[in-house]
Formats: structure tokens, sequence, C-alpha cells
């Protein structure tokens, strides 16, 4: 595994708190995941990416911003990896770069309408940008 | 009885109904509920990430306001919910995380000893479910209502300890002490699409949608919910016509101090 791919793969252990060796594969994460159909990688793909080293991809997937953080990949989950946790910390990564929000709060009038709540916007833009 | 109250930012717009009936509803229920001074938005979403930490100091400092009155911190949205309490997790459990929120609040700080309740809790743990039907002046006999846990509510479970996560009976025991039956449904607990409604509506229409038809083909002719996004959505993106309502404003009716 080349320096560089290394020292992500700490990031993310790092900033997530969670250890992908725990897992058992059993697919149970990704099985509950509400966003699964609008995900490139599941959840479970982001645990065994992530232990691999297999990082690139995911930053550079969408599947960052489809997630729900509804945790329930993070109570289901018989061996307490907490997925949500690792998909958190790959698109911190990607955000945290200067000029990589995802959501630019220019873009957001045009989401509004009379009724979405001020909490929608505050949470998409704690998720999708710095 | 005093308690802090954090109200939150969209319980002072555009989910008016959740705050004016969750403070009339607690005066009802001998409860005075204490606004936070200059309280300042928990940020919606909870961020796991162990290095986020000027993210979480607006919740450290309403956590830090109720612990200095010694108060229990109250808040009534699923979300303010969520972010305060996983906060205060953090807080109680992440020594280093802990150390570097109180460098930012130096020279105050502040050592986790706040107790947070959502307003269900409260009604639970503070008031009791058997009180509340006591003081019950207008029962919802008959009616049918479903109840929205959604995800902010009680997950993660371990730092939320709220309720059994999988099988919940708060909210059922709720909707039981009004008088009205509850409605036990598959997609009780499950998201409603949350945050990602905004850029992507259709993944919201799958979600909500289930949800809604699940609570229906129950039997259901009224959905309740504590969360502003879940109502949203529900309504919006759920492609039918059953009514969603804050628990608030059922509790105000059942005691008589909703006006119109």
């Amino acid at each position: 595994m080349e320096n560089n791919t290394n020292r992500m793969k700490e990031q993310i252990l790092r900033t997530s708190g969670v250890n992908p060796l725990k897992c058992m594969r059993c697919g149970k994460c990704s099985g509950t995941c509400p966003a699964y159909d609008e995900m490139e990688y599941h959840p479970h793909e982001f645990v065994y990416m992530v232990e691999r080293g297999d990082i690139e991809p995911l930053l550079k997937s969408e599947s960052l911003y489809k997630c729900l953080s509804c945790f329930a990949c993070v109570d289901r989950c018989p061996r307490d990896v907490e997925p949500a946790k690792l998909v958190e910390a790959v698109r911190l990564m990607v955000i945290r770069q200067q000029g990589q929000n995802h959501l630019k709060p220019d873009q957001i009038p045009e989401m509004l309408d009379d009724e979405l709540p001020q909490q929608a916007i505050v949470s998409a833009l704690r998720k999708y940008a710095k | 009885m005093k308690v802090s109250y954090y109200p939150g930012c969209t319980l002072r717009t555009k989910a008016k109904q959740l705050d004016l009936y969750a403070r009339k509803s607690a005066e009802a229920l001998g409860i005075t509920m204490e606004e936070i001074e200059n309280w300042q938005c928990c940020g919606g979403v909870f961020t796991t990430a162990k290095d986020e930490i000027a993210t979480k100091l607006s919740s450290v400092r309403a956590l830090s306001e109720a612990a200095k009155k010694e108060q229990i911190l109250v808040t009534v949205c699923s979300a303010c919910h969520n972010v305060i309490k996983q906060t205060n997790h953090a807080m109680q459990n992440d020594a280093d995380f802990a150390m570097h929120v109180n460098r930012y609040m130096a020279p105050e700080s502040y050592d986790g000893s706040a107790r947070v309740l959502h307003y269900l809790e409260m009604l639970r743990d503070v008031v009791g479910f058997d009180t509340l039907k006591e003081k019950v002046v207008n029962p919802l006999s008959g009616k049918k209502i479903a109840a929205y846990y959604g995800c902010l509510l009680l997950r993660p479970g371990q730092t939320m300890q709220m309720d059994d996560v999988e099988n919940p009976t708060i909210l059922e025991d709720f909707i039981r002490a009004l008088g009205a039956e509850p409605v036990i449904y598959a997609q009780r607990n499950e998201c409603c699409g949350g945050y990602v409604a905004m850029e992507d509506p259709a993944s919201a229409q799958k979600k909500s949608k289930k949800v809604l038809d699940s609570a229906a083909s129950h039997g259901a002719e009224i959905v309740v919910t504590a969360c502003p996004l879940c109502r949203y959505n529900l309504e919006k993106n759920g492609e039918s016509d059953l009514p969603v309502v804050y628990f608030t404003e059922l509790l105000a009716e059942a005691l008589g101090v909703k006006e119109g």
C-alpha cells in the first residue's frame, strides 16, 4: 500500500473511531440501509474498502451524499462496527479540502419551498459543506 | 417545577405549533420551561467524527447553561434532542473531545453533568404517563394514531437511552395516555429521507411513501411525529392524505389548552 493511501486510511480510522476488522461481513448494514438503492457503494462496502485501503473510489462517489445519517446500520450491526461513522469520515476527508464543498450556499434558494424546515437546510450544510 | 428548554431553529419558524403547544401543555402539567438564553442552532445533525469540535460547541453551551442552573435540559425537536444528547454523551465519555471543547469554553468549562430529556421522556419519567392520563380533560377516544419515531429520536440507542430502538413504546404509551388507540406498523422507526430530500426528493419520496403506506395499511387515521423534517417529508413526499401532526398538538388538545 502506498504511503498516501496509508495516511488516508489512518485518518479515516482515527476520525471515525471505527475498527473495520471487527466486521464479519454479514451484510446486515446494507440490508437495513434505507438509502441502499441510491448508493453506488453500500455500507458494507465502505467497511471493507477502507479496511483494504481502496479509498480513492469512495472519495469520488456520490454515495457519500446519499447516506441519511439515520444510524440504522449503527444500531443493527451485530458487531458494533458502526459503518455510518466511516461514511462520515470519508465525506469529511473530501469536504474538508478547500473548494470541495458538495453544497454551496448559492445553490440553496432553488431548493427551497414554502414548507421546507430550517432544520433541513442546516443539516444539509453540515453534511455537505465546511 | 422549572426546566431549561432548548427550542432550536425550526420551532421558532416553520414548526411554531410544536413549540407553542409544548410550552402550553407543560404549564398545564405544572412545569415551566425556561428558555436557554442566547441559544444557538445545534446544526440539525450530530457529526460522529471524533475530531469535529467547533460544530458541537453550541450544544455544549446549552448544556452548560442548564448545568449551571441545575435544571434538566428539555428538547422537543427530535434533531436537537439527538445532537445535544450525543454531544453530552461525548463530553462524558470521550476525554480527548472534552479537553478540546473546554479549550474553547475557557475560562468556563463544562463537565458533562447536565441531564438531557426529550419532552416525551419528561412526560414519561418526570410527570408520569399515569398522571398525564389523569390530567386529560378531552380524551382522544376512538382515534387510531400511528406513532412515527423516524431515526433521530431513538438512534443510536446506546447513546440516546430513550427506549428500545427496535420495539419502542414511549409514543404508543403517550397515545394511550391521551385516550387514543396506538397503531403499530412496520415502518415506524425507519427514516423519512431526512435532509437528502433537498437535493434528491425522489429518494425521500420512496422512503416517506413507504412509511405512510405502512401506517395506512394498519388502519391509522393520524400520524404523529416529534420532528419537523419528518413531518415535512411525510406531508410533501409521502403521497398520501393521511394527516401528520406534532405530538404536542395532540397533547394540548387532550389537555384542553389548544385554541381554535
